[in-house]
């Protein structure tokens, strides 16, 4: 979370941050402009052409005033006001990371950072063994097989109702329960959709599940099993299962200090309010392994001074281009 | 007692019309959804909100709209002798005040089936702890991006020595005057809180009250002042 930043620096390295996030500010297209309003602000709008009030907006008196702090964005006739620090606002295919809260009837509650839990039907869930049918009084009762309280797990929005609730699925192989890694909350504003999020670091054999309500799993690489395949293959697994669950309960030292890594690399984008991508979390950990930084000192002020002036620099060179 | 001497200087210094040095900063609750420490002279509140979040307890779920939750609670230390009850009829009163308040602003039917928890805390009284929590609940939910009407600012004024005095501290406060607690909605013009403890006539009262809706003016630029510079900060540091 962007919070104000406690940290103990030293006077150079105050001096360096501040300058670093100054240079920020000064490359900034939005900085000086009038974009960025804040509650009750007037929004400029031609009031002869039509427009469309969007989200974050209310008309008073013939005047369009914004009701949250944010930017104004303004798409064809369509004016609203995206918010920055705010909870999550789904969308229809977002991929979400959630913790499951609460085990119901023939559902789990899911925490996403929402204005309320998720719902994951169990009728929206593929079977552990991937067989299609319909799901008997048998199944719910073995729901704790599936998930139960506290697993993390990873979803895809399906639809928002009416009353404004939120209904998960996870019909892929993709999706479901995530193990042996860590869990990390940034504010949902500091990741950008896009057409992946789900990414696999191979140098360092990680996964990096990005999820679209600011909730990032960091966890060991697993295969994703094409789901016709598991069908032709479940047999020999009934006979290797017993002994490779085994061997894969060990994670080695290494990738469990990797995962620490990224995780700390997202520790410190977030406190410095830096949009969150895998490119930039890939840059970070770079930068830390080359300045032979030790996980724990990642977190510590002069990183955060060294990654300042990094994306400071990064966004200089981005925009030369 | 004299509390305004023939200079026409309060105890702390101050003219009738001056307010307390204002100290505002949001986002100091790392966990919280929105947070803010608001300061006027040496009151001192933090506030804290949760949500909108799903309801803890579904008998409250109010139709179609969000439900607004408030808990205001004075720290042991932050008087001059040390406070030992923590729930009494004063605090739980103040709750449910600066609730009202809070939830005239929000905008409360588009967040159904939620709620909102605003927690408030005095860490130092000193007079006008009712005006600097509604002050501090403001700024915490806008940090939160809960969707407002308007920004609601307070302010009190009071009435000693046949004069009016902007903003009172605790000596003047509790000087048996008048004290007169005003909440506005600056853009829409509104009032939402009018609270006096004592008796003015009618004249009188009009003056107090227009030089406490001027105090809650000038809160309300320091505030927004505060939100623009935060909103400005966290957009040029996203930005890529």
């Amino acid at each position: 979370m962007m919070r104000k930043i406690q940290l103990p620096f030293t006077q150079t390295q105050k001096v360096r941050y501040e300058r670093a996030i100054e240079r920020l500010q000064s490359l900034s297209s939005t900085a000086n402009s009038d974009a960025s309003v804040i509650v009750t602000d007037t929004i400029p709008v031609n009031h002869e052409d039509a427009f469309l009030k969007g989200h974050g907006t209310s008309e008073v008196e013939g005047e369009l005033l914004a009701t949250v702090c944010g930017v104004v964005e303004r798409v064809d006739k369509l004016v609203y006001v995206r918010t920055l620090r705010a909870r999550y606002k789904p969308e229809v295919g977002d991929i979400v990371v959630g913790r499951i809260i609460e085990v119901a009837q023939k559902r789990w509650r899911v925490e996403l950072n929402f204005t309320q839990d998720g719902v994951l039907m169990l009728s929206s869930m593929n079977m552990p063994d991937g067989s299609q049918r319909r799901r008997t009084s048998v199944d719910e009762l073995n729901m704790r097989n599936i998930f139960v309280e506290h697993d993390v797990v990873c979803a895809e929005v399906r639809s928002i109702q009416h009353d404004g609730s939120l209904q998960l699925h996870a019909r892929s192989q993709k999706y479901g329960k995530l193990e042996k890694g860590q869990l990390l909350k940034v504010d949902p504003y500091l990741v950008k959709r896009s057409k992946h999020h789900f990414h696999y670091i191979e140098s360092l054999g990680i996964d990096l599940i990005i999820g679209c309500n600011g909730f990032i799993w960091v966890g060991e690489h697993v295969e994703v099993r094409d789901p016709v395949m598991i069908d032709d293959q479940k047999d020999d697994e009934m006979m290797i299962s017993s002994s490779s669950t085994k061997e894969q309960s060990h994670t080695p030292l290494e990738t469990r200090q990797n995962i620490c890594r990224i995780g700390n690399a997202v520790r410190v984008l977030s406190n410095l309010g830096f949009t969150v991508t895998v490119e930039v979390i890939t840059e970070t950990v770079n930068l830390s392994n080359s300045k032979n930084v030790g996980i724990y000192d990642m977190i510590g002020s002069e990183f955060h001074v060294l990654v300042a002036e990094n994306e400071a620099e990064r966004r200089r060179q981005k925009r030369k281009k | 007692m004299e509390y305004v001497n023939p200079e026409g200087l309060r105890l702390d210094g101050r003219r009738f019309n001056e307010m307390r040095q204002i100290v505002a900063e949001v986002g100091v609750v790392s966990k919280a959804d929105g947070s803010a420490v608001f300061e006027m002279g040496n009151t001192k509140v933090i506030a804290a909100v949760y949500g909108p979040r799903e309801i803890q307890n579904k008998s409250q779920q109010k139709n179609g709209h969000a439900l607004v939750l408030c808990e205001y609670s004075m720290a042991h230390f932050s008087t001059g002798d040390r406070r030992r009850q923590k729930n009494d009829r004063r605090s739980t009163e103040l709750s449910l005040v600066i609730r009202q308040t809070m939830e005239a602003c929000i905008l409360t039917e588009l967040l159904p089936h939620s709620q909102i928890d605003i927690f408030l805390q005095v860490l130092q009284a000193d007079g006008g702890t009712r005006s600097a929590c509604i002050n501090a609940a403001t700024l915490a939910l806008a940090d939160a991006g809960i969707p407002m009407r308007d920004l609601a600012v307070s302010c009190s004024a009071g009435y000693l020595n046949s004069t009016p005095l902007l903003d009172l501290n605790y000596v003047e406060d509790s000087a048996g005057g008048a004290d007169v607690t005003v909440g506005i909605l600056p853009k829409l013009d509104k009032v939402t809180l009018l609270q006096m403890d004592a008796k003015l006539p009618m004249e009188t009262f009009e003056t107090v009250f227009a030089l406490a809706s001027e105090g809650c003016k000038a809160i309300a630029e320091r505030v927004r002042e505060v939100l623009q510079e935060n909103t400005k900060q966290l957009e040029y540091r996203r930005a890529s």
